[in-house]
């Protein structure tokens, strides 16, 4: 149980870095946390009380990995979730470079020529 | 595809300190057989193929860092890297699409082999081959993007360079 | 060879024609265009063909339901297939021409066809994760696509709709982490019945809201529509008709549709929250567009203002409260509205691309009397802004007028009200659109433009020819595709039914 609740902290933390701060960096860094905060949520989801990895041994039957095993799915769901987080951060990164290039600042509040 | 060795000898003054590339020289092959061995055991032990990629495109960042961009660019370079992206994705989509004359989309249609084999899965050993493929040359060509190609990056480093 | 077997080309095809487009521009350049054209020829034909089959539940790799994903084929997904592909059909033919102004145009169609793989499946998947993954191949798509001109303005907005966008899926994915713990499985009929035996207790209510926020955002709906009127105005014009026109419904309003209807089922609070939150939008969008002096904008704010007429008639169709006849007019006027507008709003972008590939300026105050220069686009464009509207025969009128008859025979005369009030103030919108950049004085600069090139007239043209055909064939549209998707919708037994491979 605390271990969720620790994840809603870093979740929290992450979102707290996106809004506050200014420097575009520090925005998707404070992003890219959010996203490993939901990765970590989601491995929790699956454990179990005294489980074992869910790799298939030579003279391992299918009760007991079922009966032992951690749930694999959530692993499957978070290795696409992490290889999701890292094109939209090379992304941003990149996004991040141009802004530069154009406006010659890191500063969001200096970016703002779109209003109305 | 050999390099010039000039480029790769240690007292070219590209790249960083000799200590540092006769290192590299030695484990830039562990990592590469290794970052191999994670994707084609990838039906057997955990890995496969976006964890594998990761492993060797990061070994040819550890050759840019330690030798300088002309080495990295001699063994992959951009144009190569495109290519390899994508015709690896075109591959992997075609090869789903073969499971369609067959039944199903994405069926697992070569014959299923004896488990714990190296051979056996079906088409899941080549499904872990082609992503690793594309991962690597996708990572590396978005490094190069950002690094070297990059206009805003790339002229701050000649103008570093006109000042020596 | 039936639609059965190829049902999942859908999404198979144009993702291997985004990789093959440019593996072969590397020896042609000219090649991308035409295998752009080709690959959504092929898939409009297809869609249109879904329409006539039975539906159906495909397992793919041959894997049983529970444990597989499921890609279902029922009215609703007829509908909006048909939508997203003519419509992307209808933009590729028009960006062979408006895209030689910009650099990389090989790039900008593996975009494109990446944004439409993600927009297919999302319509198509029956796996709640599934769905997560088409929409984050779309969204991402469209970041992309947003800044693809690299000036000032679109990096800027591009930034702002990428780092809003991100958290939208991440609440999203919250959610979706949530319901696999609680239910234990991720495929959306199965889900169906978890949740009709769990029934809706505080965490399905939790998870609810995460929804509503996630994929309201990626709809635009009022409190979270603040990337929309940057966002599309520095796209490129058939990317602006895309992303309006289709991508803010096929990834945002279906899924709403999608998951509160089939998977959670009618109630209460839902269809009050889904009401409120399209009285809020509608009236927000319209009164932010009255005042804007760049066309893109305006067309922009009247979006979030018209996906709010969608959302309040998809809120009455969940309401358990009113007979069912009522809800079901409402929802019925909600998906009709949702094809008219895929249609004018789409006519709309694709006019001002052209008035401004002729032109160069997007500024109302600048232009003026183009109908007599451009007498197709400006034909053309006039019968958009009448669409819109709400003029009787054109389409807008019966979708709007049979949304406000469901409202007030539902007894929410507040929402009719305000219903009826937004009509008229977008009606004052468009006149003003109309009066300064068509008909009035035409500056003096522009005495020398000619009609936009053939291929960027025919897609308007025939948008044009589809508002007028879909309000002519009014009495016509209950008997077809429309009734197929609200009963799809209303009907969740069914649903549940496709987990025994229908």
């Amino acid at each position: 149980m605390i271990l969720y609740f620790l994840t809603l902290v870093l979740f929290v933390m992450g979102v707290y870095c996106l809004i506050a701060k200014k420097n575009i960096i520090k925005k998707i860094i404070g992003l890219t946390i959010t996203d490993y905060a939901i990765n970590l949520f989601i491995i929790i989801i699956g454990y179990r009380a005294k489980g074992i990895a869910p790799i298939m041994f030579k003279d391992m039957t299918i009760q007991e990995l079922a009966e032992y095993g951690v749930d694999p799915l959530p692993q499957a769901l978070v290795l696409t979730s992490i290889v999701i987080g890292l094109g939209v951060l090379s992304l941003m990164t990149s996004i991040c470079l141009r802004l530069y290039e154009k406006y010659k600042t890191f500063d969001m509040s200096e970016i703002n020529r779109l209003k109305g | 595809m050999a390099t010039k060795p000039e480029l790769v000898s240690s007292d070219s003054p590209k790249g960083m300190t000799p200590i540092v590339k006769t290192v590299v020289r030695f484990a830039i092959g562990i990592v590469f057989m290794f970052g191999w061995y994670i994707i084609i055991y990838g039906h057997l032990t955990p890995g496969g193929g976006f964890a594998g990629g990761t492993i060797l495109a990061c070994g040819y960042v550890l050759l840019t860092l330690a030798f300088g961009k002309e080495v990295a660019l001699a063994k992959m370079s951009d144009k190569a890297a495109s290519i390899i992206d994508n015709s690896a994705a075109f591959l992997f989509v075609a090869t789903a699409i073969v499971g369609l004359a067959f039944g199903y989309f994405f069926l697992n249609f070569p014959p299923h082999g004896k488990p714990f084999n190296l051979v056996s899965a079906g088409t899941i050993p080549l499904y872990n081959i082609l992503i690793g493929l594309k991962v690597t040359s996708s990572l590396f060509a978005i490094f190069l993007a950002l690094s070297i190609f990059g206009r805003f990056i790339s002229k701050l480093v000649e103008e570093a360079e006109e000042e020596e | 060879m039936t639609m059965q077997t190829i049902y999942p080309l859908f999404t198979a095809l144009p993702l291997a024609a985004a990789f093959f487009t440019l593996l072969v521009t590397k020896i042609n350049k000219k090649a991308a265009d035409y295998i752009a054209l080709f690959v959504t020829a092929a898939l409009a034909v297809m869609a249109v063909l879904t329409v006539f089959e039975q539906p159906f539940a495909y397992q793919v790799g041959g894997f049983p339901a529970p444990w597989g994903i499921l890609l279902i084929s029922d009215g609703l997904s007829s509908l909006m297939l048909v939508i997203i592909n003519v419509i992307a059909f209808l933009s590729i033919i028009y960006s062979t021409k408006y895209m030689t102004t910009y650099t990389a145009k090989p790039k900008y169609y593996a975009l494109f066809l990446l944004m439409l793989t993600g927009m297919n499946g999302v319509v198509i998947t029956g796996d709640l994760f599934n769905l997560y993954v088409f929409l984050e191949i779309a969204s991402i798509a469209s970041y992309a696509l947003v800044g693809f001109g690299c000036e000032h303005e679109e990096l800027e907005a591009s930034f702002k709709y990428l780092i809003l966008g991100s958290v939208a899926s991440t609440v999203i994915l919250f959610g979706i982490a949530f319901l696999y713990s609680m239910t234990g499985t991720l495929n959306m009929p199965d889900l169906a019945r978890q949740i009709e035996i769990l029934g809706i207790n505080k965490a399905v209510a939790f998870v609810i809201a995460m929804f509503i926020m996630g994929f309201g955002l990626k709809a635009s709906s009022v409190p979270f529509h603040a990337w929309l009127p940057d966002a599309h105005p520095s796209a490129p014009a058939p990317i602006s008709a895309m992303l309006s026109g289709v991508l803010i419904k096929a990834i945002g309003v279906y899924a709403i549709a999608r998951l509160m209807f089939n998977v959670i089922g009618p109630n209460e609070a839902v269809s009050s929250i889904l009401m409120f939150l399209g009285a809020l939008s509608m009236v927000v969008g319209v009164f932010l567009a009255l005042g804007q002096k760049d066309i893109k904008r305006m067309l922009a704010y009247s979006s979030i203002s018209q996906v709010g007429y969608i959302t309040m008639g998809l809120g009455l169709g969940l309401n358990p409260d009113v007979p069912p006849v009522v809800a079901a007019l409402g929802l019925f006027g909600g998906l009709y509205h949702l094809v008219n507008h895929a249609v004018f709003k789409s006519l709309l972008f694709l006019c001002s691309g052209a008035i401004e590939y002729r032109t160069g300026t997007r500024n109302r105050g600048e232009l003026g009397g183009l109908i007599r220069k451009m007498p197709v686009t400006g034909t053309a464009c006039s019968i958009g802004s009448l669409s819109i509207a709400g003029v009787p025969p054109f389409n807008g009128f019966w979708s709007k007028l049979i949304i406000i008859v469901a409202f007030i025979q539902a007894g929410f005369y507040v929402y009719g009200a305000i219903a009826v009030l937004v009509a008229f103030m977008t009606l004052l919108t468009f006149i003003r659109f109309q009066r300064f950049a068509l008909f009035g004085q035409l500056p003096t600069r522009f005495a020398n433009i000619k009609e936009a090139p053939f291929a960027m007239t025919l897609p308007i043209v025939v948008l044009a020819i589809l508002c007028v055909g879909l309000g002519l064939a009014y009495p016509f549209i209950d008997q077809s595709v429309l009734q197929a998707a609200r009963d799809a919708l209303l009907d969740k037994l069914s649903y549940m039914g496709y987990i025994l491979g229908g």
